[in-house]
């Protein structure tokens, strides 16, 4: 018996170093020198700043930029307070929420049903994607708000709609952020028309 | 559900079929101490690790030293990561400056919670734990947890295969050797898999960065209540930057999985975009948990030369597997009737079906498979919250533990659980014939059908006593988010899980209270240690009896028979224990929702 408790200090303090120091720290330093960019979160930099990480969603609301799914989040999309609602589906928060939400996105594009995941929160309320069908049922808004043309707007989307990985693994889905920075970067001078009719 | 989704949950289960044999193989050497491919680098650092802790690795020990050795490591372990919590704030790779883990009571859950391999998370881990607490505390426990769980089924497979001896191994020899060939090595690998996926991995400080769009958010008095203006309408704020949170996320994701922990480093576990990035990775991650498990069934067939066996027992698990998948693939794929107006509907362009609580790279098929994979196995990370599933979907992870994780179930864990049901599948089938039962050439008699009855009655007895307080008591039914049935759902799969130290949970019920750390830490301990006491004694017991040659009345375990009678034991035993609160929670809900009724 005393011997095992002389045996189970020394062990933990000797597995400590070994898996709960060595083993991480050898594993960063390995992360960090064969893959950087993807060990540090995927930062997008423009003019100097980082202005987000390709796999964090932000949360967009004009109507020239594709919105992003709804965020239980802290306030939404709030990267140090990851979760869902948890909301169960007999409860009359959820429905209340989702009705809400649908009433807002009918009177853009009445004739369509809305895409599910267009108002259902995300597990991780960080989701930096939507699905193809989201993303098309906000492509005519897009369009009109940007002036542009509906099958310009197409070509973008298809651009950044990532298929299936090895053609069979997860679902097809549309990176919001880099969709809506290209936009910008595209159709820059639609931005400044798009900001202007927003302040007046 | 579609014809992609069923290939590629299928094509997971192709994956553990075809790992069984090598994982098997490989740590049946590695028990029975013979040469592997990684010993020139591993059996200096073991012998190394033998000197300076003075184990004598020669040293044959009984069941009850055996069991002794393991609960003191255990207890002075959750000792260390219970001042870890409480001192991080004085202590190194703490960029954030978080403070000591507070209340005490949280950080006794939690250090509960790690040292039984449970890893139930009272806590959000990105506000919570300094990256010091996540890699020696935490991820610490994930290992040794771990590597615990496969000691102790070695062990009882050793009871199983020796005769008229006392001895069942030494603990020490059979933890340094699960850690140092079984674990360590593979999640090295993994660990730089999954960042190449796009897992973080760094020790940096959180990053500030500046919103594409600013946005516009309710302001929150110091009550928690938005503030209202003089207008009447809510003041709003305008948010210009997100913080975005960090940290040596791999190494321990990859160990979470692999040694079936749960976890998660931030709070939304493996549906967090750093932790489970891309398809890949999930596939990967879902690959890890089975992995091990898979392969102790082969160890079970080798050690006990009776290979059949390994085999009947793992169809048991894949059969298992695949009816839990299916129905909550099937209860999630046709969505919320609630939800009137919205496109539930699979097509090529979406995933449909209930996507509360889910993310869009994994759609319904991924979550509804991952559910179901982490409460096989008592891992109980998750990619979409169950408290959000439909109540048929969130009801096969409640089962699956309930079933005490034996479908591949936690490393070590899962065998030795099921070994429990197959000691009482044979005990019936000999009542059947009215014959002292055998298994594998070992009489079953009174004692051992003794011991794995307190291990199948212990269970259902905290689980049910503990959940019907709480639903009663204001301490308890204050922490329900969701009104309804959905409620006691959310009270009930807390004591299971902890019970059955799963670790998922319905995670709208607020955790952090006094009365839920502390009644569910001691909730995790019985759930661990008063499974495997019974279970080494059992494993001691059979060590020292003789073996009996099979005849004409003994009752083969390799047959579909076998795999048919033993899936009847695990489901009347589990199942019916729990019929009647079932019944109260998800079904009730799945019959209101059907009605229209909203709570």
């Amino acid at each position: 018996m005393r011997k095992n408790l002389i045996i189970s200090v020394l062990m933990t303090i000797a597995t400590t170093v070994l898996l709960g120091i060595i083993y991480p720290l050898v594993v960063t330093g390995l992360s960090q020198v064969l893959f950087p960019h993807k060990a540090n979160g995927q930062l997008i930099e423009a003019n100097g700043k980082v202005i987000g990480s390709r796999i964090i969603g932000q949360a967009f609301s004009s109507p020239g930029y594709f919105h992003s799914r709804p965020s239980a989040a802290g306030n939404g999309y709030d990267a140090t307070a990851s979760n869902g609602s948890q909301w169960g589906p007999t409860n009359q928060k959820l429905v209340h929420r989702v009705k809400g939400d649908v009433a807002a996105a009918q009177a853009e594009n009445p004739s369509v049903p809305i895409p599910i995941d267009l108002v259902t929160a995300s597990a991780s309320g960080l989701d930096p994607e939507i699905s193809p069908a989201a993303a098309a049922f906000q492509l005519p808004r897009v369009a009109k708000a940007r002036g542009i043309s509906e099958e310009q707007l197409r070509q973008l989307v298809a651009k950044h709609t990532d298929n299936r990985q090895l053609r069979f693994l997860g679902e097809p889905r549309v990176n919001v952020l880099e969709l809506n920075l290209d936009l910008d970067e595209e159709f820059p001078g639609t931005k400044r028309a798009m900001n202007q009719s927003q302040s007046q | 559900m579609t014809a992609n989704g069923w290939f590629q949950i299928l094509f997971f289960l192709a994956l553990i079929f075809l790992v069984t044999k090598p994982m098997g193989v490989f740590m049946t050497r590695v028990f029975n101490r013979e040469r592997t491919f990684m010993d020139p680098v591993l059996r200096p650092i073991e012998k190394l690790l033998y000197r300076v802790t003075l184990v004598e690795e020669n040293h044959e020990m009984r069941w009850t030293e055996y069991a002794i050795s393991m609960l003191l490591f255990s207890l002075v372990s959750m000792v260390v990561l219970y001042l870890i919590e409480r001192l991080q704030g004085f202590l190194p790779f703490n960029p954030q400056k978080l403070g000591a883990v507070a209340p005490a009571h949280l950080a006794f859950n939690t250090a509960a919670s790690f040292t039984t391999n449970t890893n139930w998370q009272n806590y959000a881990g990105e506000t919570t734990m300094s990256y010091f607490t996540q890699m020696a505390g935490l991820a610490y426990h994930n290992f040794t947890s771990a590597a615990v769980g496969i000691a102790l089924a070695i062990a009882l497979i050793r009871g199983i295969a020796r005769r008229q001896m006392q001895t069942i191994g030494n603990f020490w020899v059979d933890m340094v050797r699960s850690t140092l060939w079984v674990l360590l090595p593979f999640c090295v690998v993994g660990a730089l898999l999954l960042v190449a996926t796009g897992v973080v991995q760094n020790l940096r400080p959180y990053d500030k960065v500046s919103l594409v769009e600013p946005m516009q958010v309710q302001k929150v008095g110091p009550d928690d209540k938005a503030v209202i203006g003089p207008d009447g309408k809510p003041v709003m704020d305008t948010v210009t930057e997100q913080t975005i949170a960090q940290g040596p996320v791999a190494s321990q994701e990859i160990i979470k999985e692999w040694g079936t922990n749960g976890g998660g480093f931030f709070n939304a576990n493996s549906a967090h975009p750093f932790e489970n990035p891309t398809p890949l990775s999930n596939l990967i991650e879902l690959f890890s948990i089975f992995a091990v498990s898979a392969g102790l069934t082969y160890t079970l067939g080798r050690m006990t030369g009776s290979q059949a066996h390994g085999w009947a027992v793992w169809s048991a698990m894949a059969i298992l597997f695949l009816a839990g998948v299916n129905a909550v693939y099937w209860a999630e794929s046709r969505g919320n009737p609630l939800l009137a107006g919205i496109d539930q509907q699979v097509s090529t362009l979406q995933s449909g079906g209930n996507m509360e609580g889910k993310e869009t790279r994994f759609g319904i098929a991924n979550t509804a498979l991952w559910a179901t994979v982490t409460t096989d196995a008592s891992c109980g990370a998750i990619n979409g919250w169950h408290d959000s599933f439909t109540p048929l979907g969130g009801m096969v992870p409640l089962v699956n533990i309930m079933l005490s994780e034996v479908v591949f179930g936690g490393v070590g864990a899962g065998l030795y659980g099921i070994l429990i049901y197959v000691v009482l599948a044979v005990f019936i089938a000999g009542l059947m014939v009215g014959r002292t039962p055998e298994y594998l050439g070992k009489k079953i008699e009174a004692y051992d059908v003794k011991m794995a009855m307190l291990v199948a009655l212990v269970f259902p007895l905290v689980i049910l006593t503990l959940a019907a307080i709480s639903s009663v008591e204001a301490f308890g039914t204050s922490s329900i988010l969701n009104p309804g049935p959905h409620g006691l759902t959310e009270i009930i799969y807390a004591f299971t899980s902890q019970a059955g130290n799963n670790g998922s949970a319905f995670g709208g019920l607020t955790g952090n209270t006094p009365w839920y750390n502390i009644s569910g830490g001691v909730t995790m301990l019985i759930g661990r240690f008063l499974m495997i006491i019974p279970m080494l004694a059992i494993a001691g017991n059979l060590a020292q009896k003789k073996y009996v040659p099979p005849s004409l009345g003994t009752f083969p375990v390799t047959t579909p028979l076998f795999t048919a009678l033993l899936i009847g034991v695990i489901l009347i035993v589990g199942a019916l224990t729990f019929f009647p609160a079932l019944s109260l929670g998800p079904i009730l809900e799945h019959l209101l929702m059907g009605i229209g009724k909203t709570f």
